[in-house]
């Protein structure tokens, strides 16, 4: 379509039109002719109707980011997708200290008190907190819904999101968003540890560690497509 | 003090790579470039060493920009290499006389199967370990200078030279320098794997000259000093591939073994100072040597296709639209339904050495989804595994307690709890997904002190991700019954005429 056809039928000025188009186009949902400079719906688009990425293909994408954030950051990775509500652990590397450990792939974890899980609910595409339950794990589970959208309008200005002792005592972890194509969140990937490893004497956690996962996120984003940001 | 690091050069098959890594072997950078395959006829595969060199050129200096260091940072630099690659060129010029005749080439098939009925091939084979086979470079050689009369001459005359790829490498690195390892030229069929030195019955059995060969060198050990891509630092160590993966995994004590699950896969098994000859299929190969030391040796199981099976079921039935999703069809069923799939597409190799087979579909009926052929794919990987690992424990007369696993297909959990599974020990992946060049890495830093030991290497190596058997034990035997009737039907489907 031309660029004037769009603006007539949304009755938005050419100039308008053309501001969203670009956006639209720079994610992907919206391609130009080079010739015609006609528009027509994106690659991305398409996908983004596929649903999600596959998460065998999701594993295989990220093992080359997942082993090193082990390794720098010295504590176990996990990589989570949404399932069924909850978050489906997709990989899973070790803490690399060689003691005995089980594979957790395949597990489900809650939403709501993980930093993986977190993650995932605030760049829901639907946009919407679940309404289901939000079962009290520890003192510190976030168990209301007012302050678990508190917590990811938090996650969602911070970029990365933490959970300390809210799911199991003693535990803690740290997670940031997976981007693929187009931008769209398709998993979170995250570090989690004893709260003594992960967090300071505030419980707050290490910045290093934060920037060792936020770094581990961008680059699988990079490798899936999603745009530099 | 400045930090300092070791670089490895893995120049494998469809690409080359330089890679930074720190001393406690966590990679820190990453330079790689793609080169061009040529297939002049069927059964040709050929590389331009001339462009493989020019990509090393380039991917130094972008490897050390990327890790932020300078050459005199670099404490030594590694070389692991495709193997059997065949590179032959003039020594005056530094060009290339030919295309290199990659490892996949079955070009030598006719001359292979003449030389194979010829007097003096048990000569051969005994003193190089190897079956007569298009695999290796020897026949290559003689292919060459078979082709061109004239090369045969200035060859004799020391004007042509032979290299497989680090020998290549090292000689652009040096400017001239001309020397190979015991573990690539192992893989020569021209090398006396006892005394480490050409064979004299090896070079007069394929009429190749002393002249245009190069030094054997151990593979941990300084070989020279660069003068081009890392000026003015240190070469410690050169190996192939397959032997710097199982360097890497830090497998240095006999008993200890690695499988590599690419297109093909790789298991070798350490089995110390002592040279095994199979007699279950398997080659007997160098696993390293370290300047000074005595020679490590290895039983090799090669299997031709496991992830290239993934890649036909993708590309040409379609069945699946990227390699990994395999995985995600194969869990939609619980088991394979009585369908199992031999990929005996060029043969069989280890353990059998079939080149007259080919492949099957077999326990085909209407209850058959792409689920199951997808089982069936992922299986047939496992149960050639199990075949290569019992060979190997019948060879060596020790049993298999833990198998050490790497490359791409170990993304695959399904895949790796199944090898767990029939092989009835625990699979282990290692921290560092990268073996081969960290291998390469781990040898050359070795040779200049970067690290003081074997022991200390070891400490390097964590586990990243382990699958324990769980298979019923009935099942197991049951299924590896079917698995071995399935392979019986490959069996003299093709014959010569």
């Amino acid at each position: 379509m031309a660029l004037g056809e769009i603006a007539r039928s949304l009755d938005l000025a050419k100039g308008t039109t053309h501001g969203i188009l670009r956006t639209l186009q720079h994610v992907g949902f919206v391609e130009q002719d080079r010739v015609s400079g006609h528009y027509q719906l994106g690659a991305a688009l398409q996908r983004l109707g596929a649903g999600h990425l596959d998460v065998n293909e999701l594993r295989s994408r990220s093992i080359n980011w997942a082993d090193p954030l082990a390794a720098r950051s010295g504590e176990a990775v996990r990589i989570g997708t949404v399932f069924d509500g909850k978050v489906l652990v997709v990989h899973h590397v070790f803490r690399p200290d060689d003691t005995f450990q089980t594979l957790d792939v395949g597990t489900l974890l809650p939403m709501h008190a993980t930093a993986l899980g977190k993650v995932l609910i605030a760049y829901r595409a639907e946009g919407a907190v679940p309404a289901k339950e939000l079962d009290q794990l520890t003192h510190r589970t976030i168990h209301t819904p007012q302050g678990l959208a508190d917590e990811l309008q938090r996650v969602r200005d911070a970029g990365w999101s933490s959970e300390i002792e809210e799911m199991t005592f003693g535990t803690a972890s740290v997670a940031a968003p997976i981007r693929g194509y187009g931008g769209l969140v398709v998993g979170a990937i995250g570090i989690n540890g004893r709260v003594d490893r992960i967090c300071d004497s505030h419980y707050r956690p290490y910045q290093r560690l934060v920037t060792y996962v936020r770094e581990a996120a961008r680059a699988i984003s990079r490798d899936l497509g999603a745009a530099a940001r | 003090m400045t930090e300092r690091y070791v670089v490895a050069i893995d120049q494998g098959t469809t690409s080359t790579r330089c890679i930074v890594f720190d001393r406690r072997g966590r990679l820190v950078s990453l330079a790689q470039q793609e080169h061009k395959q040529y297939f002049p006829k069927p059964g040709w595969v050929e590389h331009d060493a001339a462009e493989i060199w020019r990509n090393v050129e380039r991917l130094a200096p972008e490897a050390l920009r990327r890790a932020g260091i300078t050459e005199e940072q670099v404490a030594a630099v590694g070389i692991a290499n495709q193997r059997e690659t065949t590179v032959l060129w003039d020594r005056d010029t530094g060009t290339p006389v030919a295309h290199a005749i990659v490892w996949q080439d079955t070009r030598t098939d006719s001359l292979v199967r003449s030389l194979s009925a010829a007097a003096g091939v048990d000569q051969v084979e005994h003193d190089s370990g190897l079956p007569m086979a298009t695999y290796f470079s020897g026949p290559r050689v003689r292919w060459l200078l078979d082709r061109r009369p004239e090369l045969r001459e200035r060859a004799e005359r020391g004007e042509i030279l032979f290299g497989t790829m680090e020998t290549w490498l090292i000689w652009k690195l040096t400017g001239g320098l001309h020397v190979t390892d015991v573990t690539n030229a192992s893989r020569t069929m021209l090398l006396d794997v006892r005394t480490l030195d050409w064979s004299p019955a090896a070079l007069a059995f394929f009429g190749v000259p002393r002249a245009m060969l190069p030094e054997v060198r151990p593979s941990v050990g300084v070989f020279g000093t660069a003068v081009a891509a890392f000026p003015g630092v240190r070469i410690g160590a050169a190996l192939g591939d397959q032997q710097a993966a199982l360097f890497g995994q830090t497998c240095f004590s006999p008993g200890e073994a690695k499988c590599t699950y690419g297109t093909g896969s790789f298991l070798l098994l350490n089995t110390g100072a002592e040279l095994v000859r199979s007699t279950h299929g398997l080659l007997s190969t160098v696993a390293y040597q370290i300047a000074g030391g005595p020679a490590a040796y290895a039983l090799e199981g090669s299997i031709a296709i496991t992830g290239s099976l993934v890649q036909w079921f993708r590309d040409q039935l379609e069945l699946i639209a990227s390699a990994p999703e395999i995985e995600t069809l194969a869990r939609t069923v619980a088991d394979n339904g009585g369908c199992y799939i031999v990929p005996a597409f060029s043969g069989l190799y280890a353990p059998y050495w079939r080149s007259e087979a080919r492949g099957v579909i077999v326990g085909l009926t209407s209850y058959i989804t792409k689920g199951h052929l997808a089982r069936a794919v992922l299986e047939a990987t496992a149960w050639q595994t199990r075949e290569v690992v019992d060979a190997m424990n019948a060879d060596s007369g020790l049993d298999l307690t833990t198998l050490r696993v790497d490359g791409g297909m170990t993304a695959d959990n399904l895949l790796m709890q199944s090898i767990a599974d029939v092989l009835d020990v625990p699979v282990v992946r290692p921290l560092a997904a990268e073996t081969v060049s960290l291998g390469a890495a781990y040898a050359a830093g070795l040779a200049v002190g970067y690290w003081p030991d074997l022991e200390g290497l070891r400490q390097n190596w964590h586990r990243a991700a382990h699958w324990l058997p769980t298979m019923d034990p009935e099942v197991r035997s049951a299924e590896y019954a079917n698995w071995r009737r399935a392979v019986e039907r490959t069996f003299d489907w093709t014959r010569h005429s």
